[in-house]
C-alpha cells in the first residue's frame, strides 16, 4: 500500500503529460517558438494550483499522511549553478523535447530511441558529480 | 473514450499536475523527476569513488515507484487513448518544420526524424546513414545537457518550474529563466544551424 499509492500517482502523471502532449517534442518546439499558448497554460495552471495549495497547507498547518507537520524545504541559495545549469538544461529540453519526467514516461509509451536521451541524461548526471566541486554555484 | 483520447485541454492537465505535486507534498515526499537520474548512477555503485553517488538513494525508492507508474501511464495512454487528432500544432509550427524538412505529427508525438527505430538501422548507407548518425548523437548529446543542466541546477521543469515556483523560491525562478533562455537560444539559434 505505501509503494501503491506513489506507483498511482506516477500514473496519473504519466497519463496527464501524454494526454497534455506536454512529453511531444512537437510541443515543446512549439512553445520556444511562442507559436502555441498550450504548454505555458499547463505550466501557468499548474503553479496556480500549486500556489493555492501550499497556500493552505501553511495557513492551516495541515499535517502529513503520517500526522507529521508539512515542511517545505527551501532550496539552496544560489546564483551561479542556477542561470548556468538551468541554460544548460534548456538547451538539452528543447533539443530533444524532453525533461526528465518524459524520458521515463515515452520509454514506458515504447519509444526506444528515447532510451538513447535516458543514456545520456545519466551519463550526464554522473559527469555533474564527478566535475561538481570544480565548478561555481 | 472520445473525451479521454482527444488532447487534453491545457487548464484541466495543469491542474491534475498541481494536484499531483500537492500530493505528494501530502505524502511527506518532493515532485522532482530528475533526481531519479542520481539514484540510478548511484544504483550502479560508483558512490565508492564518486562522493556525490555516496547517498542515501534508498531513501528515494518512492520516487523510483511513481517513475515506474508514469512509465504505465505513458504506455496506456499512448496504447488505448490515442487519436490522430492529437497534437494539433498551430500552422506556423507545421510551416517550421517543413522547412526543417521534419516529418509532422498526424497524431504522434515524436518525429520519425529524430525518433524512429530507422535510426538504430545499421545497413543504411549515404544520406540516411549520416541522417541516422545526426539523430543518435542528437539525442545522446541533448540527454547529456538534460542531465547535467538539471543536476547543475538543482532540479528540472518539476522541480523548479513547477515546485519550486508555486512555494515562491528565488532559485527556482532564476532556474526556470534559464530553462527558458536556453530553449530560446536552441530552437532560434541553433536548429537553423542542424536542421
Amino acid at each position: 500500500m505505501k509503494t501503491l499509492k506513489f506507483i498511482l500517482v506516477g500514473f496519473v502523471f504519466g497519463i496527464v503529460l501524454t494526454k497534455s502532449e506536454a512529453v511531444s517534442w512537437y510541443r515543446i518546439y512549439e512553445m520556444f517558438l511562442f507559436q502555441s499558448f498550450h504548454m505555458y497554460g499547463i505550466i501557468m495552471t499548474a503553479i496556480i494550483t500549486g500556489v493555492i495549495g501550499i497556500q493552505l497547507i501553511k495557513r492551516k498547518k495541515i499535517n502529513d499522511i503520517a500526522g507529521n507537520p508539512i515542511e517545505i524545504q527551501d532550496k539552496e541559495k544560489g546564483t551561479f549553478r542556477y542561470w548556468i545549469g538551468g541554460l544548460i538544461f534548456g538547451l538539452g529540453w528543447a533539443l530533444v523535447g524532453t525533461c526528465p519526467g518524459p524520458i521515463f514516461i515515452l520509454m514506458g509509451s515504447g519509444f526506444m530511441s528515447v532510451g538513447l536521451i535516458l543514456i545520456g541524461a545519466v551519463f550526464g548526471t554522473f559527469i555533474y558529480g564527478v566535475v561538481k566541486d570544480r565548478l561555481p554555484h | 473514450m472520445s473525451l479521454l483520447s482527444q488532447t487534453w485541454h491545457w487548464s484541466i492537465s495543469g491542474f491534475i499536475i498541481g494536484l499531483i505535486m500537492l500530493a505528494l507534498i501530502y505524502f511527506g515526499k518532493v515532485f522532482g523527476m530528475s533526481s531519479n537520474l542520481r539514484s540510478l548512477c548511484s544504483m550502479t555503485g560508483v558512490g565508492k569513488r564518486v562522493p556525490f553517488f555516496d547517498w542515501d538513494w534508498k531513501s528515494q525508492l518512492w520516487n523510483l515507484a511513481v517513475v515506474f507508474g508514469a512509465m504505465i501511464g505513458g504506455y496506456v495512454a499512448v496504447q488505448y487513448l490515442s487519436d490522430p487528432t492529437n497534437v494539433a500544432l498551430s500552422n506556423e509550427t507545421l510551416s517550421q518544420l517543413s522547412g526543417f524538412h521534419i516529418d509532422l505529427p498526424n497524431g504522434k508525438l515524436l518525429p520519425e526524424t529524430l525518433f524512429g527505430n530507422q535510426i538504430f538501422h545499421p545497413s543504411l548507407q549515404g544520406d540516411l546513414a549520416k541522417q541516422s548518425f545526426r539523430a543518435i548523437f542528437i539525442l545522446i548529446f541533448g540527454g547529456i545537457l538534460v542531465g547535467f543542466g538539471s543536476r547543475y541546477a538543482g532540479g528540472c521543469t518539476s522541480g523548479h518550474a513547477i515546485s519550486g515556483l508555486s512555494n515562491f523560491q528565488m532559485p527556482s525562478l532564476k532556474a526556470v529563466i534559464g530553462f527558458f533562455i536556453g530553449g530560446l537560444i536552441m530552437v532560434h539559434l541553433i536548429f537553423p544551424l542542424i536542421f
